[in-house]
């Protein structure tokens, strides 16, 4: 497996790690055992463990051991028009370590035109060097025709993704248009591989961009007011219509409005297979900040789908979050220096877009939803770490403790409490989102692929360790229903008896158009269309502009094909 | 009977009838006591049946629900026709005990009405002597129907809908329709005004009633906009019908939808939609062709309600952002008519428009084994296969979140249906409705007591009057409005029959269904076109009403709405800190805008754009393809830093 590959541990460092008198917090249950690891796999749970002599040992003091965080939707050394996010793999990696995530998924991004392929080698690369953390990536389709086709299939099968984005925004740029996301969606959907999408009508925004523009609003302010939390909404709703139609499983990345979260709650209630990742930033802030008159806070806070200006929108998420409409949590992690983010600081559409939280998740979540009284622990872990494992097809390796699972352990504080600020952060952005947030619950050891890279507030952390865990086709978390429905979703057609009346004349051109016919599917015709020989094929033998007085011209139904009208069922 | 003698008749007759009566099997439990409506007002002709039967027999009543009513119409004769022979052609006519139903109330009184126009109502009206005069015994006279939506005509890739403007219009006065909005269907290429002119000309030559017209925007170009513009200042064209389906002909994207309806709001006029999402109906077509499915079942197949539901969503956000009025044609499924229903309770001002074939039948027959009779139900949305479907949207159109009713008539006849016949998607789409419309409501709304009289009158005529500004024209009855009225008989049940019904096709998508409740007396423009079951229409006849922009009913919230949304700026210091540098072209070489531009004009640059002067503009000097590390961070100057992390 390429995971024990190219950048594996030497043998000489296999780290032994017993941690004594936690209580274990898993999805479903929470228990006290110790937990012996080695080689960065979890060995041995229960009590009185039967270990090696000297082994390091970790006291847990009764404090919770969970899962390592997943945080399912990072930006780390995004390219954006010839500059880089400030966060490369090395400081996205080390910001989610410290804040008690244990691996992270990335999203590769081809430019369009660009080869799928070698944009993920090129991600592979860069992670591989620098990440400290286990990763895994998703591929957005940024263009679409067969070779990208061929190229996700090869991914699929061979590279270890299993996870696809498209865009309904970004217009002329990213997106994609409807017919396209249906062809995407029922490849995915045959392949086994999950369908995010970004969801906002880019048509729409475009318009309402060029008018903001028009009316003289440049700030911030106007990336926002261009994009109404509306437009999130019906790119959800459109997007659960394809997915529905083409039996694939959809993830929302990046829910940032309560319409578009009630969207998928309501179509989670009609049972379609669709899951909705809030993000840090949604979770724990709100966009009146757009308003600020200070350019560079406002323009911090600049990332799309925007967050909603209405402020009692983070505790609606952590509440759907925390009843379980809302499955999973990311950061989106993409953030800009302000120097950067100034590009546009004479047109809000040309602000690099992004924020930080991949450090803030798992405080901000236990906060706002734990602490709070919304969700329990297991629910936290459920949240934060299970349920992206199980999507992504990486459960029980990771998202678990539990014996043969990777050795991504947190030892969470649920008594600490600290203060966000850009000064302590580890991000390299100058700004904070979340900055003077006073947050409830922190890790207080992290312990990745075994060794401990967090101890009471310090980091040891080791660039390049990172391994890709490849993640593979049809997770059973979602696939379970969807294959369940391929079965029932067998279309039959109703046996009828030829239709032997009279057929009417008609021109296969309508009127003066160019284009196709009027109904015609792009199909091929049926071979049956022998039965059109009575047909001109040569074009409308009437002239189009002459209207035809059907009263005249009335067909009547020979008497045999008459009684078949009227007649049966 | 020993009782009879005691009680008078006219009680007597209010509760001892009813129960005889056979019960009709459609109505329920939800049945009116027979005649209840009757004994609400003075009914002579009730009174006079009890006198008659003053020993309680019933059996004469029974046999005079199945007959038709008598209605009494006298002409003036003698002296007092020699006095009129001068202005024979100005029509008078008095309707006289009549129960006025408008949507607001009922009551009684009696009308006259003089060159298709009502010139007084009341009690003991003076009228010159000699005039027609009708006898209404106490029935209900309603505002003549509107069916909204009707495509009479219509040309389909060389053949023409079966039933034309005469034929439709006759099968519309028959069912108690006194007015029709036709939808103007201009191929892509074809200009709006000479498609506009071409309708006009076959409405006027044959119409029977009075009619107007929607117009179908097919593309979207400047030169459509111009038409637009002279449509609605120059001909009376208030609502413009844009299509969110038949993919690569009729179909416009959503900025093109967006700009449209910017053009209509500013127009003052009505953005109609159909709404149903043509690229994915495309691509299920094309996956059920393959899977070899053919016949008409494959057309309901391919457009599943999610579709229709989806595009409702679509255009009720594109509406929302350009502040415009919407009205969504055909709402032919539960989950179209509930987002319509929640955007309502948001706030929208968006309309919906159930149709005769959604609100009486459903979509399971496109599942039969006679392929004429499946192809006959085709249209576009589909009607829904779940078979509780016309029950909901009958409630939700007497509950007031849909608001009107059209009848989408378009019938083909077989021969032309005929040309899908190997082919679901080259069947042509529309079923019959216009003659049914006013008769199935009646029957599964107010029969089955979702909706009273009133509100039956607002969703089969006044409210289309009022969204279309045609108000109080059309629509009511009061002096000064159009003379078109109903007078309509509750108790009269019809067989709905191919044989027996006025359009052309051989098919009727209400074939059997019984139907109680339909017009006795029509009249249209002050004339007396259907009585007794006999229809008196003369093609050509019908005038276009000419609508004005900005319906008040529809533009008093969209104008307060634009008052509100004026957008600011935040008024900032100028931003000075240090700025990144970015390569001009965007780094790929895709002929695409750049990444957030938006494609529309680009606004002027700002005249800041001196501090950008330190920009390389002759393009990207380092290589694009490494990325900047991140020790190349800018560190904001200690001015910027303190301004960053301080106010806010």
């Amino acid at each position: 497996m390429s995971y024990q590959g190219k950048k594996n541990i030497p043998k000489i460092t296999s780290e032994r790690l017993l941690v004594k008198g936690g209580r274990i917090v898993n999805d479903d249950q929470s228990f006290h055992a110790d937990i012996y690891m080695e080689d960065g796999v979890i060995k041995q749970i229960g009590d009185n463990l039967i270990v090696p002599g000297g082994v390091k040992t970790v006291e847990a003091n009764g404090k919770m051991v969970i899962p390592g965080g997943i945080d399912i939707h990072t930006h780390f050394q995004m390219p954006y028009r010839g500059t880089t996010t400030v966060d490369d793999f090395a400081q996205g990696s080390k910001a989610a370590l410290a804040g008690g995530t244990t691996m992270i998924v990335d999203h590769v991004i081809p430019d369009p035109g660009c080869s799928l392929m070698e944009a993920y080698d090129q991600w592979r690369q860069w992670a591989d060097e620098k990440s400290c953390c286990d990763y895994s990536l998703h591929v957005d389709i940024t263009h679409w025709n067969d070779s990208v086709k061929q190229e996700v299939e090869s991914l699929i099968k061979e590279k270890g993704v299993n996870s696809f984005q498209v865009y309904m925004a970004y217009k002329d740029y990213y997106q994609m248009s409807n017919s396209e996301l249906y062809d995407i969606f029922s490849f995915l959907a045959e392949r086994g591989g999950i369908a995010e999408v970004h969801a906002e009508n880019g048509e729409i925004i475009a318009e309402e961009q060029a008018r903001m523009l028009q009316m003289g609003i440049t700030g911030p302010e106007g990336h926002v007011l261009s994009r109404p939390e509306e437009l999130e909404a019906e790119a959800v709703f459109r997007a659960i219509t394809i997915a529905s139609q083409t039996n694939c499983p959809l993830y929302v990345t990046r829910v940032m409005s309560k319409s578009a979260a009630d969207i998928i709650s309501q179509a989670r209630k009609r049972g379609n297979v669709v899951f909705g990742e809030p993000i840090t930033a949604s979770l724990g802030t709100d966009g009146t900040h757009y308003w600020s008159k200070n350019w560079a806070k406002a323009a911090s806070f600049v990332t799309s789908p925007p967050l909603s200006p209405d402020p009692t929108t983070p505790d609606y998420l952590n509440t759907m979050l925390s009843s379980g409409d809302l499955s999973v949590t990311g950061s989106a992690h993409c953030t800009f220096s302000v120097a950067q983010k100034a590009i546009g600081k004479d047109d809000f559409t040309q602000i690099p877009e992004g924020v930080n939280g991949v450090e803030e998740r798992m405080s901000l979540i236990w906060d706002k939803a734990v602490t709070t009284g919304k969700m329990d622990e297991n629910m936290f872990v459920a949240v934060t770490s299970t349920n992206a494992a199980k999507i992504l097809n990486l459960y029980p390796r990771k998202g678990r403790i539990a014996v043969g699972s990777d050795a991504d352990l947190v030892i969470w504080d649920t008594d600490s409490i600290r203060t966000i600020t850009a000064k302590t952060h580890n991000s390299a952005a100058e700004y904070n989102i979340f900055e003077g947030m006073e947050l409830r619950g922190a890790p207080q050891a992290v312990i990745c692929q075994g060794k401990i890279v967090v101890e009471d507030g310090t980091l040891h952390v080791v660039s390049g360790v990172g391994r890709f865990i490849p993640c593979s086709a049809f997770p059973d978390f979602a696939y379970k229903r969807i294959k369940a429905r391929k079965q029932l979703a067998v279309l039959r057609a109703v046996p009828r008896g030829m239709y032997d009346g009279p057929v009417s004349e008609f021109s296969m051109s309508r009127g003066g158009t160019p284009s196709a016919s009027a109904r015609t599917s792009p199909t091929k015709q049926p071979s049956r269309n022998l039965h059109h020989s009575g047909f001109s094929l040569a074009g409308p033998t009437i002239p189009d502009d002459i209207p035809i007085r059907p009263a005249g011209r009335r067909i009547v139904v020979p008497p045999g094909g008459r009684s078949n009208i009227t007649s049966l069922s | 009977m020993s009782t009879a003698g005691e009680v008078p008749a006219f009680f007597k007759s209010i509760g001892s009838d009813s129960p005889a009566r056979p019960r009709q099997k459609f109505c329920g439990m939800f049945c009116p006591v027979e005649g209840s409506a009757d004994s609400k007002t003075l009914d002579f002709d009730a009174l006079q049946a009890g006198k008659e039967r003053s020993d309680g027999r019933v059996i004469d009543r029974q046999t005079d629900i199945s007959q038709p009513r008598k209605v009494e119409i006298r002409e003036s004769t003698g002296k007092e026709y020699l006095q009129n022979l001068d202005d024979k052609k100005s029509d008078r006519l008095l309707i006289k005990g009549g129960k006025i139903v408008n949507d607001d109330q009922s009551f009684c009184a009696d009308i006259y009405m003089e060159d298709g126009v009502i010139k007084q109502i009341g009690e003991n009206l003076i009228v010159p002597g000699g005039v027609k005069t009708i006898d209404a015994h106490g029935r209900m006279l309603m505002p003549g129907g509107i069916d909204v939506h009707t495509r009479f005509q219509m040309p389909d890739r060389g053949m023409v809908s079966a039933d034309d403007f005469y034929q439709g219009t006759k099968a519309a006065l028959a069912g108690g329709t006194t007015m029709i909005i036709d939808h103007v269907l201009p191929e892509p290429g074809v200009s709006l005004l000479s498609a506009f002119e071409q309708w006009r000309e076959w409405a006027d030559s044959k119409s029977c009633c009075d009619y107007s017209l929607h117009v179908d925007i097919t593309e979207w170009h400047k030169g459509i906009q111009e038409d637009m513009e002279t449509l609605v200042k120059d001909h009376g064209v208030n609502s413009f019908l844009v299509y969110l389906a038949y993919k690569d002909v009729f179909q416009l994207s959503d900025s093109q939808v967006y700009e449209v309806f910017s053009v209509i709001r500013d127009l003052g006029a009505i953005a109609q939609v159909h709404a149903e999402n043509g690229d994915i109906v495309a691509e299920e077509q094309q996956k059920i062709l393959e899977q070899g499915i053919t016949g008409p079942e494959g057309h309901v197949l391919s457009r599943p309600e999610e579709v229709e539901a989806e595009a409702v969503n679509r255009s009720v956000t594109v509406a929302n952002q350009t502040n415009c009025p919407l009205y969504v044609t055909k709402v032919m499924s539960k989950s179209a008519a509930d987002v319509i229903a929640q955007a309502r309770k948001k706030g929208t001002v968006v309309y919906g428009e159930p149709i005769t074939a959604s609100l009486g039948t459903d979509g399971s027959h496109y599942w039969s084994k006679n392929w004429a009779k499946a192809a006959a139900y085709v249209t576009s949305p589909p009607l829904s296969p779940d078979p509780t479907t016309p029950d909901y949207l009958n409630s939700l159109l007497s509950c007031g979140d849909l608001q009107v009713t059209g009848s989408a008539h378009c019938p083909f006849n077989t021969a032309q249906r005929a040309v899908g016949k190997d082919d679901f998607s080259l069947i042509p789409e529309g079923v019959n409705g216009t003659e049914e419309r006013m008769s199935i409501i009646w029957d599964k709304c107010v029969v089955t007591g979702k909706m009273d009289e009133n509100q039956f009158v607002s969703v089969t005529s006044t409210n289309a009057a009022k969204i279309f500004n045609m108000y109080p024209r059309k629509g009511r009855i009061a002096v000064g409005s159009d003379a078109d009225l109903v007078l309509w008989d509750p108790d009269v049940t019809k067989i709905i029959s191919a044989k027996s019904h006025n359009s052309t096709v051989e098919y009727n998508i209400f074939e059997g269904t019984e139907v109680r409740g339909g017009p006795l007396v029509v009249i249209s423009q002050g004339k007396i076109v259907l009585e007794e079951g006999n229809l008196h229409t003369i093609e050509g006849s019908g005038r276009f009403v000419a609508r004005k922009p900005f319906p008040d009913y529809v533009y008093k919230r969209i104008k307060a709405r634009s008052r509100l949304a004026e957008l600011r700026g935040v008024p900032r210091g100028l931003y000075d800190g240090p700025v990144c540098e970015v390569s001009v072209t965007p780094k790929t070489m895709t002929p695409a805008s750049s990444a957030k531009n938006s494609p529309a004009k680009q606004p002027n640059q700002p005249v800041r754009n001196l501090h950008q002067s330190g920009f390389s503009l002759s393009g990207a000097q380092m290589d694009d393809n490494i990325p900047r590390r991140n020790t190349q961070r800018t560190l904001a100057p200690p001015g910027g830093r303190a301004n960053i992390t301080s106010l806010g």
